[in-house]
């Protein structure tokens, strides 16, 4: 027998070694994981402590590697959503658990984490919420599970995954003037499908990484589960360093591909070509450039979420409102997604601009994006929406329309009335 | 384990909002989840769903939010398994999870229509249309799995291991 040379890792790959305690894995490999973090949110906690309470646990494995965020439902929607986030919040007492963020602490869950420094390079993170994938942009492998799997991650900190495949996108160049991180990850989603990284990591390299400032990174992150991906990562680089300078408590562990690391595909991407990018309804990938977006009036824009809720998204929606006003018959509705984020927009004017321009602000929460509350679609109704999901019926009625873009475009619509770019304005 | 039933056809990547409607998630109750299973796809699925049914659908069934109240409405329908192409990996994960019988077999997905009355044996993968008495063979779950799946459920499953 030959022995033959161990294939190289992807930094995904080597993120769940390390966490294995193996020097080397290899992609359809099943293995049990020490975790750093586990989250789970006002929705899907209850479901996980539910389940905790029937196994006749007394303890979670680990309190201080826990993390409850009140975000989807909260403030409190209605009773049943109260009861919801009371479940939380009694559990979190019982268990001594320090991470829970409830109203007045809380943010959108996949914008606090970063902020608050819970989540950081090198890290293995699961969290109760599809978008937990987020955390990749500063270099950690996260990705998101059910309330079983979270549950089980409570009990026990470790959780079994199956090492991932990759595919490599390398960046290069810049992004034009009014172009972002949202339309990169839309492209992206718009030429490989809902699924076409299913199951797979999407690693980010290239001479263009350095010109994603880390809100567009986290914005391209958060959206590789609408291609279907189980996480999707960025190298740790100076821009990634100085965000986690000041924040995040563990050492950073910056993990990169071998050169000889196996990918299913790599794609290069030229910044500088992509054009301002919506997906049309009612699928991600529908994604469209301006040339095929026709004359489409609109009545409402929604600027937030755990996608666009930072707050370089809020300086991008207050650059183009400065000035102007929504478009009569058009609700605007800005939600920053922290109140780090909220406090920012007043102590930099951008509040201001929102308010003069005609649009409302909204308290954190998760609410429109999933259709749950603060700015349901009505029958026939259309709405152009910084979040990551235009399935039917996802933001109201079966018959609402959601067009998912950047804040660039979300702004500009506000004000024209009609889905265009800041250039139409 | 074997299953029986009428089926109800699906297409494309039926993502989780269709399956279980964000709107209904303040409340994590079977009998709540069942009340609006597939609302958005298929009014009417929860007045003519019967226990012991499957749902079969294409490409990259349970799309979307990683809700695990999705194969929870599923599985409280009474739907007795889910035949698809491909699922998304979240749904394929919290469907063993929570012990939702799954396969994958794309032959069988290609010939079943919606009505047809369909039995499967899970423990050897194998599908059988008594509509119109073509049998298929999908790759059945290791033993390990079919375990959790047969036993309801991880939690149940480690519960009965003594773990």
């Amino acid at each position: 027998m030959t022995s033959c040379k161990k294939v190289g890792m992807t930094a995904s790959q080597k993120i769940l070694a390390a966490h294995a305690g193996l020097d080397h894995v290899v992609a359809g490999q099943l293995i049990s994981a020490k975790l750093d973090l586990v989250l789970a949110n006002d929705i899907t906690g209850p479901v996980a402590i539910k389940e905790f309470k029937k196994t006749g646990a007394k303890n979670v494995a680990d309190n201080k590697s826990i993390a409850l965020v009140m975000d989807h439902f909260a403030p409190n929607k209605d009773i049943k959503s109260a009861e919801q986030c009371k479940t939380c919040r009694v559990f979190a007492k019982e268990q001594g658990i320090e991470n829970f963020y409830d109203v007045g602490k809380m943010g959108i869950e996949h914008a606090l984490l970063p902020e608050l420094g819970l989540v950081g390079a090198g890290d293995l993170i699961i969290g109760a919420d599809s978008h937990t994938c987020t955390y990749g942009a500063l270099g950690a492998f996260s990705t998101g599970v059910g309330s079983t799997d979270m549950c089980a991650g409570m009990l026990t900190q470790t959780c079994w995954f199956k090492v991932p495949s990759a595919i490599k996108f390398v960046l290069h160049g810049n992004f034009k003037k009014g172009v972002c991180g949202k339309d990169l990850i839309l492209h992206i989603i718009g030429m490989l499908g809902v699924d076409g990284c299913l199951y797979k990591s999407m690693e980010f390299v290239g001479d263009g990484v350095k010109n994603l400032n880390i809100d567009d990174r986290f914005t391209v992150c958060n959206m590789a589960i609408e291609a279907g991906a189980k996480n999707g990562i960025f190298p740790v680089d100076e821009v990634a360093l100085e965000y986690m300078k000041g924040r995040f408590k563990r050492p950073v562990k910056a993990y990169e591909a071998d050169e000889d690391a196996v990918y299913d595909a790599v794609y290069e991407i030229d910044l500088g070509a992509l054009q301002p990018t919506v997906s049309f309804p009612h699928l991600p990938e529908n994604a469209k450039t301006p040339d095929k977006w026709g004359e489409l009036a609109i009545d409402q824009v929604v600027i937030g979420s755990c996608t666009n809720g930072r707050i370089t998204d809020m300086r991008i929606a207050a650059e183009v409102l400065k000035g102007r006003k929504v478009a009569d018959g058009v609700r605007a509705i800005i939600i920053p997604a922290t109140q780090s984020v909220y406090r920012q927009c007043i102590d930099e004017g951008l509040a201001q601009i929102f308010l003069d321009a005609g649009a409302i602000i909204s308290t954190p929460t998760c609410g429109p994006c999933l259709g749950g509350y603060m700015g349901i679609l009505a029958d026939g109704e259309r709405c152009v929406s910084t979040t990551n999901r235009n399935f039917v019926g996802r933001m109201g009625h079966i018959n609402s329309e959601i067009y998912l873009a950047s804040p660039y475009v979300a702004a500009a619509s506000a004000v024209a009335g009609k889905l265009c770019t800041p250039d139409e304005l | 384990m074997e299953v029986k039933g009428k089926v109800f056809k699906y297409g494309n990547d039926v993502d989780t909002d269709v399956i279980i409607p964000a709107r209904y998630l303040n409340d994590s109750s079977e009998e709540a989840l069942k009340a609006h299973c597939m609302e958005d796809i298929d009014p009417d699925f929860v007045k003519n769903v019967k226990s012991g049914d499957l749902i079969v659908a294409e490409d990259n069934f349970g799309c979307g939010s990683s809700r695990e109240h999705a194969p929870l409405a599923i599985k409280a329908s009474g739907v007795s398994l889910v035949i698809a192409n491909s699922f998304a990996r979240i749904f394929y994960r919290n469907s063993i999870n929570i012990g939702l019988p799954i396969l994958e077999c794309p032959e069988a997905v290609k010939e079943i229509k919606a009505g047809d009355i369909v039995e499967a044996d899970l423990s050897l993968g194998e599908i059988k249309n008594l509509t119109t008495g073509k049998t298929f063979k999908a790759q059945p779950f290791p033993e390990f799995i079919q375990e959790i799946i047969s036993d309801g459920g991880l939690l149940k499953h480690l519960a009965k291991k003594g773990n």
